[in-house]
């Protein structure tokens, strides 16, 4: 009984210091509320689609950067769907570096863009390895994980 | 960072409106254009101005130069003629002499003539030849007959030097002569070197001829002379030269003054003092010979006449010249003239000038103006658009704050720690309270704020606003009560939230800055108040007003609480009309009914007294104005922004009323405030009422009876009120004696006895007539033969001590106590727990909160999510699940396109707006354009036409400016929820468009 106690607590703690931190929002906590008895992956589940869609985004970011004239309108589409994303779920410091990642997009500003894409990086494993820690801590792991999570969109 | 990167790009847009309306409203005018011109125009009309000046100055002057020289030529030619003619006169006359001459002297034999018969008759005929001084004869001797006429006339032929003659070819002896030139009697004429040209001459022609001008032997005067021949028998018609000198006998002449003669004629001409005349001969043009005047004589030279003159000699020409004695003078007139016409033209020319640079400059301000203008409008929105982003920005984090807090809160805390978190979640409440504030003013100063029109019960919301500050009135003591007239409709349509929101911060206000006495909220019909202010006061005075005992005219009894109030109308003096004017109109309930019919609208009066420390005469004027309170020490002692009071009146005027205020300083304020309401028709809609979460008043203590002690008969009027609502009949007396005969008065007058089934006492009547409960209690006893139970009796305080309370119990009110201020539900609450009816209320069971509200709204609607980001599809999907709606999921505008295509069944479609390839708004329009023609085709078949295609669509977008809802709105969108859903802004859309057709089916 004590140790589920003190691993709730750690929990708690955890959770919150992910919140002081910054990484995440109230948005996550309303996430949290949505996840019931009907769904109970719920957040798992999103936070995955999460996790894919932001691989893929990133290593459009990259490849479009990667180009000598850079298409900075494709740049900002991608970036903005990140973004989207990342205030979905919550993940505040992603959605804030987005934020200035697009400023730069529209300013055309090579060397910002190439900044924000560093620091978006960084936040994104930072917040990744955050996600995979509390996940791991409330004992949610991708085994619960419907298998067709991908039937969702193909409605 | 982040904030400042977003405020930089809204402000991007911003800009070039700016830009735009500069450059549409730069249309400078004409002058505005060529302003550089105008000193140039100036200068180029001064100059114009100037030759035109000279101009007219010059033809003047030409003018009377002209004339002058005209005059001059009349008058000299004048002068030439009459000299002339003179002149010809005399001539004539000398001609007559000569053929006299001729005729007596040569033709008759002896002659006729001696130098006796001549001298007299040339005397006596010396008027006819005013010019000649004198005439004389000399007679043709040729040298051979010389001796023979000397010895004839008895002397010698002399020359002009008096001395014998030589000899020579031809001699002219004087032999007649007028007596004044005698001394040339026996002068040879020829030997003057003149006269004998002048023979030759008249001898050769026949005429008369004239010598060049010389200087007489008399008078010196410059003069010529006159030469005739005498022939000495008729000639023929036409002689030769030779035939003539054969033919001449002798000659007659005489010499001309003109010195004189021409001195003479001028004096007679009038001017001629003006003019300067000069004769000269000029037969030899080179070298001219003055015969009249001084030619150095100074006179003007610029304008000289020259007249011809004829002598009658072909041989000589004579000349007259004229001049003006002085030069011309100034023309003064022309000079004048010339000078105010430009004088006048230039100060034409300045005023234009002037007037130019002043339409220059005022232009230039006006568009000075103009780009303030759009300046300062460009301000104000970007102000409030960074009031609304900072605001949007603050809440995020606040809202981790707060949901942090709550985390905190669920968890294990001690006391001091719980407290720590419950004070640091108040505190964030009230700064999303304030930041709401701030948000609203930004809303209300952009004309967004739109006020909803549902029913609401104002007593509940009263109530409501009243139990919130309960607390704090108790704890400082104050009497906090709310009274509404029976006039005012039960139910009526308006904007309840804003409505609490002027309510509450007005009773807010009025809380904080009172320390003891009253505050009073009191709502009455607008047309009510008027019909007692008008002073018909006698009509309702007997509407039974005995009821009411109370010893009237003490001060203290005419408020509340019986502290002094600022405004004297809301006294018991005034209140009591309401009330007794209330009960006649109540005695008259169809005619009441019948009125309120008519009207769509009614128009309340919200009155809020305080007994608090008023607002001083300085400041009231400015007390409406956003951030501005009373004085800075104020905040200082109160806290508080300020802002309250201005969003209240900007509330207030969008509910199409006025507020306003009497204050005065340590005695308190009373606001008040109008606002519109329209009157609910119950029958028009019954299934919402239900919905509504208006208070339902336990309806058990019907036609239960109730005595209110209370000294004071605003607060017992209150008390009243309250009971009314209750269903409670009470009575009303100002000591609890007063009670006790009224218990027995009635008892005894009326058919029944009105036996009280609860006695209200309040605190202050209690303590000052603390032996009368056990009266009432007794009396009661007494009395109570046939009767079957006691009243309770329940005690009103606003506080009460633990040692009070205890007396209190000692004292009889074992009942209960009520704490006040007083609500109808608490009374209620309290009057079930005494009476033990036993029924438990029903409220707060089944009050549905925010979100079992927005799953009613949304449970088992099919509901479609377009949305490109598979992350924000798939949470919005689940947050909709959550609420009980079944969510399908579209992950592009043309998929969402298919999935809509007729027939379909989803109830509703959120939309992301930024999409690739198709957007939200082009999807949109499809859509609309589709569901258009679908509806046609459905008219065109004669189906139902009222139910058209339209499925609610609701955009979903981050950004909340006003811009993008107002986009949405154009191309056929019905609302906007924001992303990630917040649920109270999702109900609020949703509640929107599902009320407007509302599925009974779906109630849970």
């Amino acid at each position: 009984m004590y140790s589920v106690a003190l691993l709730q607590r750690q929990l708690v703690e955890y959770t919150s210091s992910l919140f002081q931190e910054g990484f995440l929002d109230g948005q996550f906590n309303q996430l949290q509320l949505l996840q019931d008895e009907s769904n109970p992956n719920f957040v798992v589940e999103v936070v995955t689609l999460f996790f894919e869609d932001a691989e893929r985004l990133l290593n459009g970011m990259e490849k479009e950067l990667g180009h000598d004239n850079i298409d900075f309108k494709r740049v900002d589409a991608l970036v903005h769907q990140l973004k989207g994303s990342s205030s979905s779920i919550g993940a505040q410091r992603v959605h804030r570096v987005c934020i200035a990642f697009r400023n730069y997009c529209e300013e055309k500003n090579t060397e910002g863009c190439f900044k924000s894409l560093q620091e978006i990086k960084q936040e994104y494993t930072l917040v990744k390895s955050k996600f995979e820690t509390l996940f791991k801590v409330r004992g949610w792991n991708k085994s619960f994980l419907p298998q067709g999570v991908q039937l969702l969109d193909g409605e | 960072m982040g904030l400042q990167l977003k405020m930089q790009t809204q402000q991007h847009p911003l800009d070039l409106k700016l830009h735009e309306q500069n450059g549409n409203k730069r249309k400078y005018t004409f002058i505005q254009a060529h302003r550089a011109w105008l000193l140039k125009f100036l200068l180029l009309w001064i100059l114009l101005m100037a030759i035109i000046g000279w101009c007219i100055y010059s033809k003047m002057d030409a003018d009377t130069k002209v004339r002058r020289k005209e005059i001059l030529g009349s008058l000299c030619d004048q002068r030439a003629r009459m000299l002339q003619d003179q002149f010809s006169v005399s001539v004539n006359h000398v001609h007559a002499l000569a053929i006299l001459v001729s005729t007596f002297h040569y033709y008759r034999n002896p002659s006729a003539i001696d130098q006796e018969s001549f001298a007299e008759y040339t005397a006596r005929t010396a008027f006819e030849r005013p010019l000649l001084s004198g005439v004389a004869y000399a007679q043709r001797v040729v040298n051979y007959e010389r001796d023979r006429f000397e010895k004839q006339h008895g002397w010698v032929i002399k020359t002009m030097e008096r001395e014998a003659s030589q000899v020579r070819d031809e001699y002219a002896p004087v032999i007649f002569a007028q007596e004044t030139v005698s001394y040339l009697e026996s002068i040879d004429m020829m030997s003057g070197e003149e006269d004998r040209e002048n023979i030759l001459r008249a001898r050769a022609t026949g005429k008369a001829v004239l010598t060049s001008p010389f200087r007489l032997l008399g008078s010196h005067h410059l003069g010529v002379v006159l030469t005739f021949p005498v022939y000495k028998y008729k000639l023929p018609s036409n002689p030769t030269t030779e035939e003539l000198i054969k033919a001449t006998a002798g000659y007659i002449g005489g010499p001309f003054d003109v010195e004189s003669l021409v001195e003479n004629l001028l004096s007679q001409l009038a001017g001629h003092q003006a003019i300067l005349v000069n004769v000269f001969d000029i037969t030899n043009s080179t070298d001219p010979l003055i015969m009249y005047g001084n030619q150095y004589e100074e006179g003007d030279v610029s304008l000289v006449h020259e007249s011809k003159l004829d002598f009658g000699d072909p041989y000589r020409k004579h000349q007259m010249i004229c001049r003006y004695h002085q030069k011309a003078p100034t023309n003064w007139i022309a000079l004048t003239t010339a000078f105010l016409f430009f004088v006048i033209l230039l100060l034409v020319g300045y005023i234009l000038y002037g007037a130019g640079k002043h339409i220059v400059k005022v232009e230039d301000d006006f568009h000075k103006m103009e780009e303030l203008k759009v300046q300062a409008e460009a301000a104000h929105i970007a102000k409030s658009q960074f009031l609304a982003t900072v605001s949007h920005e603050i809440r995020t984090p606040m809202n981790g704050i707060l949901g942090m807090l709550g985390l905190l809160l669920r968890t294990e805390l001690n006391s001091t720690q719980r407290d720590y978190a419950q004070t640091a979640q108040a505190c964030g409440k009230a700064l999303i309270a304030l930041i709401n504030e701030v948000l609203d003013r930004a809303k209300i100063e952009a004309g967004k704020l739109e006020l909803e029109a549902v029913p609401f019960d104002l007593r509940s919301i009263l109530d409501d606003v009243l139990s919130l500050f309960s607390e704090k009135s108790r704890h400082k003591g104050l009497e906090l009560a709310v009274f509404v007239s029976d006039k005012v409709p039960d139910v009526v349509m308006g904007d309840p939230g804003r409505f609490r929101q002027i309510v509450t911060n007005l009773v807010g206000n009025s809380v904080k800055f009172t320390e003891r006495g009253h505050i009073f909220v009191k709502v009455h019909l607008a047309e009510k108040r008027k019909s007692t202010m008008n002073g018909n006061i006698e009509t309702f005075l007997n509407g039974g007003s005995e009821e009411i005992v109370h010893k009237s005219g003490s001060y203290n009894l005419k408020t509340l609480s019986g502290c002094e109030a600022a405004d004297e109308r809301n006294n018991w003096d005034n209140f009591k009309h309401l009330i007794d004017d209330e009960e006649f109109f109540c005695d008259a309930s169809t005619k009441k009914v019948a009125s309120n019919e008519f009207y769509e609208q009614v128009t309340l009066m919200v009155c809020v007294e305080d007994t608090g420390i008023g607002i001083p005469f300085s400041a009231q004027d400015r007390i409406f104005m956003p951030f501005v309170q009373a004085d800075s020490s104020t905040s200082r002692n109160y806290g508080g922004t300020g802002i309250g009071l201005s969003i209240s009146k900007c509330l207030v005027e969008l509910m199409g009323g006025q507020i306003s205020f009497i204050s005065r300083p340590q005695v308190g304020s009373t606001f008040s405030f109008s606002a519109d309401f329209g009157i609910f028709k119950k029958n028009s809609i019954t299934t919402d009422v239900k919905k509504l979460n208006f208070e339902d008043l336990p309806s058990s203590f019907r036609g239960l009876k109730a005595i209110v002690v209370d000294g004071k008969p605003v607060r017992a009027a209150v008390t009243r009120y309250h009971l009314k609502r209750l269903g409670i009949q009470a009575k009303v007396a100002n000591a609890v004696n007063k009670a006790v005969s009224l218990c027995g008065k009635n008892g005894s007058l009326t058919t029944g006895i009105f036996q009280p089934d609860i006695i209200f006492v309040e605190k202050d009547s209690w303590v000052t007539g603390e032996d009368g409960i056990f009266g009432v209690r007794q009396l009661d006893w007494k009395q109570n033969g046939h009767i079957f139970k006691m009243p309770s009796l329940i005690l009103l305080t606003t506080n009460i001590s633990n040692d009070e309370f205890d007396k209190a119990k000692s004292a009889g009110f074992s009942d209960t106590v009520i704490m006040k201020p007083l609500r109808a539900s608490m009374v209620g609450a309290c009057l079930q727990q005494v009476l033990g009816t036993g029924k438990k209320r029903q409220l707060g069971k089944d009050m549905p909160n925010g979100s079992t509200t927005v799953r009613s709204l949304l449970y088992g609607k099919k509901i479609l999510v377009v949305d490109d980001n598979r992350v924000n599809r798939r949470v919005a999907a689940g947050a909709l699940k959550n609420f009980g709606a079944d969510a399908k999921c579209a992950d592009s505008g043309k998929a969402a396109l298919e999935m809509l295509q007729f027939p379909h069944n989803f109830d509703a479609c959120f939309m992301d707006i930024q999409m690739p390839e198709m957007d939200g708004f082009e999807a949109t329009s499809r859509i609309r354009e589709m569901e258009r023609k679908a509806n046609e085709e459905k008219k065109r078949e004669g189906n139902d036409t009222k139910s058209e295609f339209h499925i609610p669509i609701l955009a979903m977008t981050a950004d909340v400016i006003h811009a993008t809802y107002e986009a949405c709105l154009e191309c056929g969108m019905d609302g906007y929820v924001s992303k990630p859903f917040e649920e109270e802004n999702l109900y609020q859309a949703v509640a929107k468009f599902f009320k407007a057709k509302p599925i009974t089916s779906i109630d849970s």
